[in-house]
């Protein structure tokens, strides 16, 4: 039962095979074999889970049951919960019980789904490998060495160890796909705007998306269709029409343009990601795609424009952390500016604050000009690559990471490294893009390589299609490691 | 450019960020790698393009001038450090 699909595992909750309640016990009982080595979690409430699940055997037994009802789904602990510690991986918010429901979770408490815990992440969403966080480092289940990407690494590890059916997510510059990638499972950062950011943790409000982690693309459809909807209460949330992500899950793939940027497969990227890449292409060649060389030509500077846009709106967005209203306060202070500076110097960890002053810098008087201004303005030359790619095609694919999962410590002493993992994630956010990342095999070390699929706004239900009909036709999605 | 220790003592105060002796060398090291990522993008011809500061290209939603949240401070000032008769209580910092 862990390996089942949302589909089936409702199935089995419709047909009373299984209660709610049994099979929450189910997930928690692996959540508690498993966290102390993998550290996936960072709180677990079974009384809060098991209650929920009590309710949601009500509806099903009321015959008011929808697909996510009753189906555990593990929250990153970036989306605030009420009556539950929300960190976003802080000694900031260490303390943080919040007092109300982020819009997604509230749309997941409205279908009856079973909040199963708060996923580990990067402090404040801040990282590639989850080390940043002040809970310690997540463990990649493929491989107890490893990391298992960032920031969304609990989610990831939890998805992929199957201490949960289902996770949420949330990616700036390659949060939700490249953990997604290293973890073996699949992810979606939909089109920004669609999912609500309300009591979603703000690290870079222009870039941030919340998004489903999930063992396989007919199960992004299917936490999709609960998690995206207008929030008035999120300035940037989009008012669409509702759409079912599942509805072209079927579509045959012949006539289908994959669109192969020269830039991502020039240097960089590791052989083994390569080779893994390459077959899964010829799969796609197979199932009736043609593949189109396309050119992303400003997509390299997306490293750089990055990190330039997400510190500053960093740096903003975190000056709410003063030890006033919430969350920790420094011990000892002399005045009201000590207590500020300290609460802070004590209160991040050390990359949220490099990150904090690389924003301060880049706003500061004199230097505005020279790089926020200019970050902007190559951030619309990326975008425009982006749209002149899909005129010639209706998909691009490339790695989601240019290595498999790296070894903890590798990176940490080295930031620039770190932010290279995001090289082929970050333009697609720059752009507000949907992206999807896929599993598509192994490489060295036997650990996982993830397919990178960037869509046209609002595509995302092609690009589930495009996922899924890959995943009718090969196994890489049903692999779980050995634990 | 390159920064020195007083420009990175210099954001640390704009950000309200104690740091100490060591701290600024290793900051100091470790920034100066950044910008020089960053300044790759410097050299990119952008005459006449516009800034783009979101992702799409939408207005600024507005809403009637309604009240709509109802009175929380209780639950909300139950999360906060020091709170006494409903205000949130800091260091004195009038004399």
């Amino acid at each position: 039962m862990l390996n089942d699909s949302l589909k089936q595992l409702s199935q089995r909750l419709e047909n009373k095979e299984i209660s709610s309640v049994e099979l929450t016990k189910e997930f928690l009982s692996r959540i508690n074999k498993l966290n102390s080595q993998l550290n996936a979690f960072i709180t677990v409430d079974e009384e809060r889970s098991l209650e929920q699940a009590r309710v949601a055997d009500q509806k099903i037994t009321a015959g008011t049951a929808t697909p996510l009802t009753g189906i555990p789904v593990a929250q990153k602990d970036i989306f605030c919960t009420e009556g539950w510690l929300t960190t976003c991986g802080s000694k900031m918010l260490s303390n943080f019980v919040s007092p109300y429901d982020a819009g997604v979770i509230e749309r997941f408490k409205a279908v009856g789904a079973v909040n199963i815990g708060k996923t580990n992440m990067d402090e404040f969403a801040m990282g590639s490998s989850n080390e940043t966080s002040f809970y310690g480092p997540v463990k990649n289940p493929w491989d107890s060495h490893a990391v298992p990407g960032g920031s969304s690494g609990g989610s990831a590890c939890a998805v992929a160890a199957r201490m949960a059916p289902v996770a949420t997510g949330t990616d700036t510059g390659g949060s939700i796909r490249q953990p997604a990638a290293l973890c073996g499972i699949s992810g979606i950062k939909p089109t920004y705007g669609t999912v609500s950011r309300y009591g979603m943790i703000a690290f870079a409000s222009s870039l941030d998306q919340g998004g489903p982690m999930a063992k396989s693309a007919e199960d992004l459809a299917l936490m999709l269709n609960v998690m995206v909807g207008f929030d008035a209460r999120d300035s940037t949330s989009l008012q669409c029409e509702a759409e079912d992500y599942a509805r072209d899950l079927e579509t045959p793939l012949s006539g289908l343009r994959i669109g192969l940027p020269k830039e991502y497969f020039a240097e960089g990227m590791n052989g083994d990601v390569e080779r893994a890449v390459d077959k899964a292409l010829e799969e796609y060649r197979k199932l009736g795609a043609e593949t189109i060389e396309v050119s992303l030509p400003n997509s390299p500077l997306s490293i750089p424009v990055y990190y330039v846009l997400a510190p500053a709106e960093a740096s903003s967005n975190l000056s709410r952390f003063d030890g006033v209203r919430y969350g920790y306060r420094a011990e000892s202070y002399r005045n009201l500016e000590e207590m500020y500076r300290k609460t802070r110097a004590e209160g991040f960890g050390a990359e949220v604050k490099r990150r904090i002053l690389i924003g301060t810098y880049v706003l500061s008087h004199g230097y505005y000009d020279a790089y926020y201004l200019q970050a902007q303005k190559v951030r619309r030359l990326i975008a425009q690559d982006f749209k002149q790619a899909f005129t010639q095609c209706d998909v691009i694919m490339g790695p989601t990471a240019p290595t498999v999962a790296f070894d903890i410590g590798e990176k940490s002493s080295d930031p620039v490294q770190m932010y290279l993992s995001d090289i082929y994630t970050s333009a697609a956010s720059l752009a507000g893009l949907p992206g999807m990342s896929i599993p598509v095999g192994f490489g060295e070390k036997s650990r996982p390589v993830g397919l990178h699929i960037i869509g046209n706004y609002f595509s995302e239900s092609l690009m589930l299609n495009v996922a899924h009909q890959y995943q009718q036709a090969t196994d890489w999605h049903q692999k779980m490691p050995n634990l | 450019m390159t920064l020195s220790i007083d420009d990175v003592k210099q954001i640390a105060n704009l950000a309200h960020i104690e740091v100490s002796e060591d701290d600024v060398n290793s900051a100091l090291n470790q920034l100066s790698d950044i910008f020089k990522l960053i300044e790759t993008m410097q050299a990119v011809d952008t005459f006449q393009v516009e800034p783009m500061s979101h992702a799409q290209d939408v207005i600024q939603r507005l809403r009637e001038d309604q009240v709509i949240e109802s009175d929380q401070h209780e639950l909300y000032q139950s999360v906060a450090p020091h709170v006494e008769n409903d205000l949130y209580l800091v260091p004195k910092v009038i004399e």
